[in-house]
């Protein structure tokens, strides 16, 4: 095993690339261009045999991944935020059709305002569209899952988008293993797909369902999702028979044993969270972690068994529907439908915000102390929210929201790491 | 392929949804009659014997007017092809050159000696008077349906007015003396020089079964002018008669033809081909209003021939004749004015009218109907006496060759009727093919081949042919713009335009079906069949 | 233009057939042997100009590639009247995905058969107007600046049909649509808005840009196959009457296809490279009049007072086509 310094975007890229794609689609959108760049340059060396599309929107993007996989082309496409939402009808037709397209999510925030940085609202937006969406935690499990992505998505017939944070991790330089061709030829096999457009045998794709229908193709659909959860834990199984390490798979419990407290998250924010957690841990607190790999499916049965015994879940959310509350946590509180163990949810890391150690830490020490409020906020500047509702309480005109919010604390304590 | 549920779907499916079901109106195949069928004297199936020569089968082509008329080279010359007048091709550019495609094909069958047989045997005796083209007509109609004929002909050759009222710069005769042959060698027996003064006693000498009695008109009518002096005057018929038979007529000089119809332009025409100094004819009546073919007019004209128009001979004074002025008055009536002019005369043809003598039937056990110079026939073409049928001139009718022909195979289709004891097969009228049920879009614009005419001193040299022969290529070109009015000539359209390919194509010469179970009715095969061949029935629900 | 009219012949190259004429060049339709892409059991109104011009281009791609073709299809009437579970109409791989993305998925497909080398199979997109001038109209620039391997068909049927009859970019001047309503200052679609696609493909410098109409099989077929054998993006315009949406008898879809090239409303032309190559002249010039006539869609215009000024200046708009195209006989180009 040879390691190689390199950044995030540049080691998905080639593990995409091994995986042999035969169409990519590639529109930039920070922070998902590096990626896509990536293999640009390689197709245009002759490195990678594939069809390397400059498209003109992601939507296009999106359609154009449609129409070569229904072709029986292994496809792949990357995006982030405004653009999974520009592509958001065909993200919908893609797996509506059951079209084993692999897309990279470069995890970023969603305006108005604008903002580049990373959260999961781009992802959380469209958790329902019938993906299988998959969090990477590290750059390495980033290359490996793409790698598995293919795999699930071809077997089921179902698109798979691997959802990677923003800048966190696909501008981070670590220090990665990207497997040998040979290893991921292997492990593989070449694209049969289940429906394809032949000359010699045709089908209509995309038939008109009315009501008559409509209902077992959703459920259709919602099978082949429970299917994956049988079907990820194989497939990580056999990455790790193929290439000798723990990646993927649908929940990654880390101390819960015995843990009274267990705190769940998706994507990098696990690591800091560990060492919080380690910290907690030495100083004899009964806390434990658990990430989600696989958020769609969803895995209830897994996390309602790793939670087993503990007294209080702390969701800790990169996303929040607006107006409800956490996203994730609805979600775990689903699971542990009857338990009655206490679930709180704190939203927090939106638009880039720093997830730092210290507010970590104090945020989990007041939840093991019961001094936590259901549904909060980490590192809110309830001042400026007080401010703002203030000025629109005494002005009709008060102007746009956020830039007044960045008047009254000025850009530089927008706290970017 | 295990294919996604519901929206992948295999092909073939959608056969299962048989929108038939929607239809109001459903399109019908029909055959609606040409104009030209319709209008034809003789009865020829016109629109077929084009659609078998478009395809290059002249034979098959020939056969088929055969059915109707022994006589297609002779036709193609002196028919004055009243087909083409309401040709509807006429309301798109120009009409079809029938007449010409016609001549064409009975010069093929002339050279390639193409014959006709006859029918089996019937042991039936039929005599037939008058070797014209109406008794010829009759006579070989009689002999394809089985009969034994016998045509008994007071003249010396056979072909009545076609060969005696004539020219031959009309009709070459060596055109119509093919066709009489080929009627001869079906076993039609023509006496020639035997004229029939009693009919009761020729029939009951030669055991006939039926008799039909073509005599023509043959006496040309004189009308009566005051005249002093010595002008020879004589009538068309014998001067055309005498043409014929090359007989010396009288000197010609300055000639004057007096009359409107066809046969005063033929006399004029002949007179400038035999020498005359100047050949004018003097009619009653208007240009527009005058019987004669205008195109025998204009050709006429363009050989030399004066045309005095609204002008009546009053009076002949040696070699001067007083011509009073008329004017156009109601209709077709003509009123004098009181002024008069003169004009020099070396010969007087009057070409006023010819009368038929029926004498034959004095002796007939039942008196034989004659009225206004005519006999009368009823629908079948029979006299007031049972088995006896007259037809052609002597009877009321265009008096023109077509007619005869008409009549003939008119009077033998009821005389073989008659002789087998056949009922009469009723038969319901067809639609006409209105141009208005035609979508002429479909047609390519194609001017008709102008004949080619015989340079005007070639003409007036000598009897040789005016109308020029078309070669093939001209042939096909013009029987090709024949819109097949009504009839299907399997364009394809119907089965083409159909949005839910309904249309079933049967294959060549089998036309098409339509397919009910998937038609909707919307009527855009009715609507884009060149032809009319379809027509939308409001369906019964 | 396009083709050779065999003058000779009674209908020449007009019908769709010929027994006259050597088999080589009488049209697919013709023969019994077509492919009927659009099979029979559609569902598309009486009389549907579009079903007859899908099936028209589509058997002539199909006949012209031996059967190697895919389409992709826009959502739209074309797409629901043929593909309504359980049945489709398709006799040949389709897809559709969605209402703005034809040309795009057609992309992919093309992508997907030239990495796996299948370059003898040909890859159409086709939508109504709705789909192609307007929501599909960025995947479509997209897909000619690429120059993409597609011959994208856009059946021209100027509005949204299958959702009710509502105004798109190529809907005329003065037209009713439900969107349009014949009311007001200004009855009907207003004058000085919409678009020509052609025009604007063209712009791309694509290899091939051509329109077309129902009422003229043989140029249709000779441009479809023609753009089937060109490499690279290839558009083709048809102009298909809708009964329904213009309020036009279902027997009539022809003959206005017919009348709209003949007054000059709808040029008939071919382009190659951005420039135009060819025009379908006018056989009998007709005043707008006579095709607007036939249509409800613009009864307001003949009322008790005609609108003499409204009409006048849609024959405005004929004449510059006639003009701008040279569509007169006597036109030389």
């Amino acid at each position: 095993m040879t390691l190689k310094q390199i950044e995030g975007s540049q080691g998905v890229a080639e593990a995409v690339a091994l995986c042999r794609p035969e169409v990519i689609c590639a529109y930039p959108i920070s922070p998902q261009t590096h990626i896509v760049e990536g293999l640009g340059e390689m197709v245009k060396v002759g490195q990678l045999r594939a069809e390397f599309l400059n498209v003109e929107s992601e939507f296009a993007a999106m359609s154009v991944a449609i129409g070569s996989s229904a072709a029986g082309a292994r496809t792949y496409t990357a995006t982030a935020s405004q653009g999974l939402l520009f592509m958001a009808e065909a993200v919908f037709n893609a797996a509506g059709l059951g079209l084993p397209i692999v897309m990279t999510i470069a995890n970023r925030a969603i305006g108005a305002p604008i903002n580049i940085w990373n959260d999961h609202s781009d992802s959380m937006s469209l958790r329902d569209c019938g993906w299988i969406q998959l969090f990477a935690e590290t750059n390495q499990e980033a290359i490996d899952l793409h790698i598995q992505a293919f795999k699930l998505a071809e077997e089921l017939s179902v698109p798979v988008m691997v959802c990677m944070d923003g800048f966190i991790l696909t501008h981070a330089y670590e220090r990665v293993d990207v497997p040998l061709q040979e290893q991921v030829d292997a492990f593989l096999p070449s694209f049969e797909p289940r429906q394809v457009l032949d000359p010699a045998r045709p089908v209509s794709i995309g038939a008109m369902v009315g009501p008559e229908a409509y209902t077992e193709v959703r459920v259709l659909a919602h099978a082949k999702q429970i299917q994956a959860l049988t079907l990820i834990p194989e497939i990580a199984a056999q990455f790790k028979a193929h290439f000798g390490r723990d990646s993927g798979g649908l929940i990654k419990p880390y101390c819960c044993e015995g843990a009274h407290t267990v705190v769940i998250a998706l994507g990098s924010v696990l690591g800091t969270i560990k060492d919080v957690v380690d910290e907690l841990r030495t100083q004899g607190c009964a806390i434990g972690v658990l990430g989600i790999t696989s958020f769609r499916p969803f895995p209830l049965t897994e996390i309602r068994q790793a939670l087993q015994g503990c007294q209080r879940v702390l969701v800790l959310e990169k996303s929040f529907a607006v107006g409800v509350g956490g996203i994730v946590a609805t979600n775990v509180r689903m699971a542990l439908d009857g338990t009655g163990q206490k679930v709180l949810t704190v939203v927090a890391g939106l638009g880039g915000r720093a997830i730092t150690k210290s507010s970590l830490a104090a945020t989990l020490t007041a939840a093991m102390n019961d001094l936590l409020e259901p549904f909060s906020f980490m590192d809110l500047q309830q001042e400026v929210i007080d401010r703002a509702l203030g000025r629109e309480r005494q002005i009709r005109r008060s102007g746009p929201v956020a830039e007044s919010v960045l008047r009254d604390i000025g850009s530089v304590a927008s706290q970017i790491c | 392929m295990n294919k996604p549920f519901a929206i992948t779907l295999d092909v073939g499916s959608s056969l299962a949804n048989k929108t038939g079901s929607w239809r109001t109106q459903r399109p019908v195949y029909l055959n609606r009659k040409p104009p030209c069928n319709h209008q034809c004297p003789a009865g020829e199936n016109i629109q077929h014997w084009l659609y078998l020569a478009e395809e290059h089968q002249y034979e098959a082509a020939w056969r088929v007017i055969m059915e109707d008329n022994p006589f297609p080279a002779v036709m193609g010359r002196v028919c004055y092809h009243s087909c083409e007048k309401v040709c509807n091709r006429g309301q798109v550019d120009l009409p079809v050159g029938i007449n010409s495609v016609e001549r064409f094909l009975g010069d093929q069958a002339i050279k390639h000696d193409w014959q006709v047989t006859p029918g089996a045997p019937t042991g039936k005796k039929v005599l037939v008077v008058g070797a014209g083209p109406s008794g010829l007509s009759a006579a070989y109609h009689l002999a394809r349906s089985g009969h034994a004929v016998t045509v008994l002909e007071a003249n010396d050759k056979a072909g009545g007015m076609l060969r005696y009222g004539i020219p031959k710069y009309r009709l070459p005769r060596e055109k119509l003396n093919a066709e009489i042959a080929r009627i001869k060698k079906l076993g039609v027996d023509i006496q020639l020089r035997t004229r029939v003064t009693d009919l009761s006693a020729t029939l009951a000498a030669g055991h006939y079964d039926a008799c039909y009695v073509a005599l023509g008109l043959q006496q040309g009518r004189l009308e009566p002018i005051p005249q002093q002096g010595h002008l020879p005057v004589l009538d068309a018929v014998s001067v055309l008669r005498a043409v014929e038979l090359e007989e010396s007529v009288a000197p010609l000089g300055h000639v004057v033809v007096y009359g409107g119809g066809n046969t005063a332009i033929d006399v004029a025409r002949s007179a400038i081909r035999l020498g005359a100094l100047s050949a004018t004819v003097v009619v009653l009546e208007a240009r527009d209003q005058m019987p004669a073919h205008p195109e025998e007019v204009r050709e006429g004209l363009e050989e030399g021939i004066t045309l005095l128009n609204l002008r009546k001979i009053i009076q002949i004074q040696d070699h001067t004749l007083t011509l009073e002025i008329m004017v156009s008055g109601e209709g077709r009536e003509t009123l004098p004015t009181g002024q008069t002019e003169a004009v020099h005369a070396d010969l007087l043809v009057q070409a006023l009218g010819q009368a038929g003598d029926y004498s034959l039937f004095s002796s007939l056990p039942q008196e034989v109907t004659i009225q206004n110079g005519a006999v009368l026939v009823d629908q079948k073409g029979m006299t007031s006496l049972a088995g006896v049928f007259a037809g052609g001139d002597m009877t009321p009718s265009a008096r023109n060759a077509t007619a005869a022909i008409g009549a003939g195979k008119k009077a033998a289709r009821h005389i073989d009727r008659l002789l087998r004891g056949a009922m009469e097969s009723a038969c319901l009228p067809q639609e006409l093919a209105d141009i208005r049920w035609m979508n002429t879009r479909y047609y390519s614009d194609a001017p008709r081949t102008i004949r080619p005419i015989l340079d005007i001193v070639r003409r007036t040299s000598g009897f040789a042919e005016v109308v020029g022969n078309l070669d093939e290529d001209t042939a096909l070109f013009e029987a090709r713009r024949c819109m097949s009015c009504g009839n299907c000539f399997e364009c394809d359209n119907c089965y083409g335009v159909c949005p839910d390919n309904a249309v079933i194509k049967l294959g060549p010469g089998n036309r098409f079906k339509i397919n009910y179970d998937y038609c909707k009715g919307c009527g855009i095969c009715a609507a884009e069949c060149p032809c009319g061949a379809i027509r939308m029935e409001t369906e019964q629900i | 233009m396009s083709h050779q009219p065999v003058k000779f012949y009674q209908t020449g190259t007009f019908t769709v057939g010929n027994r006259l004429l050597d088999e080589s060049i009488r049209s697919v339709q013709a023969t019994k042997t077509r492919s009927n892409s659009l099979n029979s059991g559609h569902r598309a109104c009486q009389g549907c100009g579009e079903a007859l011009g899908a099936r028209y281009a589509l058997d002539a791609a199909m006949d012209v590639s031996h059967h190697q073709l895919i389409a992709a299809n826009a959502t739209g009437c074309l797409e629901v009247f043929s593909t309504p579970y359980p049945e489709t109409s398709w006799q040949l791989p389709w897809i559709h995905s969605l209402f703005g993305n034809a040309a795009a998925v057609a992309t992919g497909i093309a992508a997907a058969l030239r990495i796996k080398g299948r370059s003898e199979v040909r890859v159409i997109a086709q939508g109504g107007d709705g789909g192609t001038t307007d929501i599909g109209f960025g995947c479509l620039s997209g897909m000619f600046e690429r120059n993409d391997d597609v011959l994208y068909l856009c059946y021209d049927n100027e509005a949204y049909m299958n959702t009710g009859v509502q105004r798109s970019s190529a809907t005329p001047p003065a037209v009713r649509t439900a969107t349009t309503l014949p009311v007001g200052a200004e009855p009907g679609n207003v004058f000085g808005q919409g678009k020509f696609v052609p025009t604007i493909a063209m712009a791309h410098g694509i290899p091939y840009v051509a329109t077309a109409t129902v009422a003229d099989l043989f140029d249709l077929e000779y441009k479809v196959k023609k753009a089937i054998q060109i490499r690279g993006a290839k558009y083709l315009h048809i102009f298909v009457p809708c009964p329904l949406g213009w309020g036009a008898a279902s027997s009539d879809t022809i003959k206005l296809a017919d009348m709209a090239k003949e007054c000059g409303l709808f040029p008939v032309f071919e382009a190659e490279h951005g420039k135009v190559t060819g025009v379908s002249k006018i056989r009998k010039l007709i005043p707008v009049e006579e095709y607007l006539k036939r249509q409800r869609r613009y009864a307001h215009l003949f009322g008790k007072s005609p609108a003499t000024d409204v009409i006048s200046k849609i024959q405005a708009r004929a004449d510059e086509n006639i003009r701008m195209y040279g569509l007169l006989a006597t036109d030389v180009r």
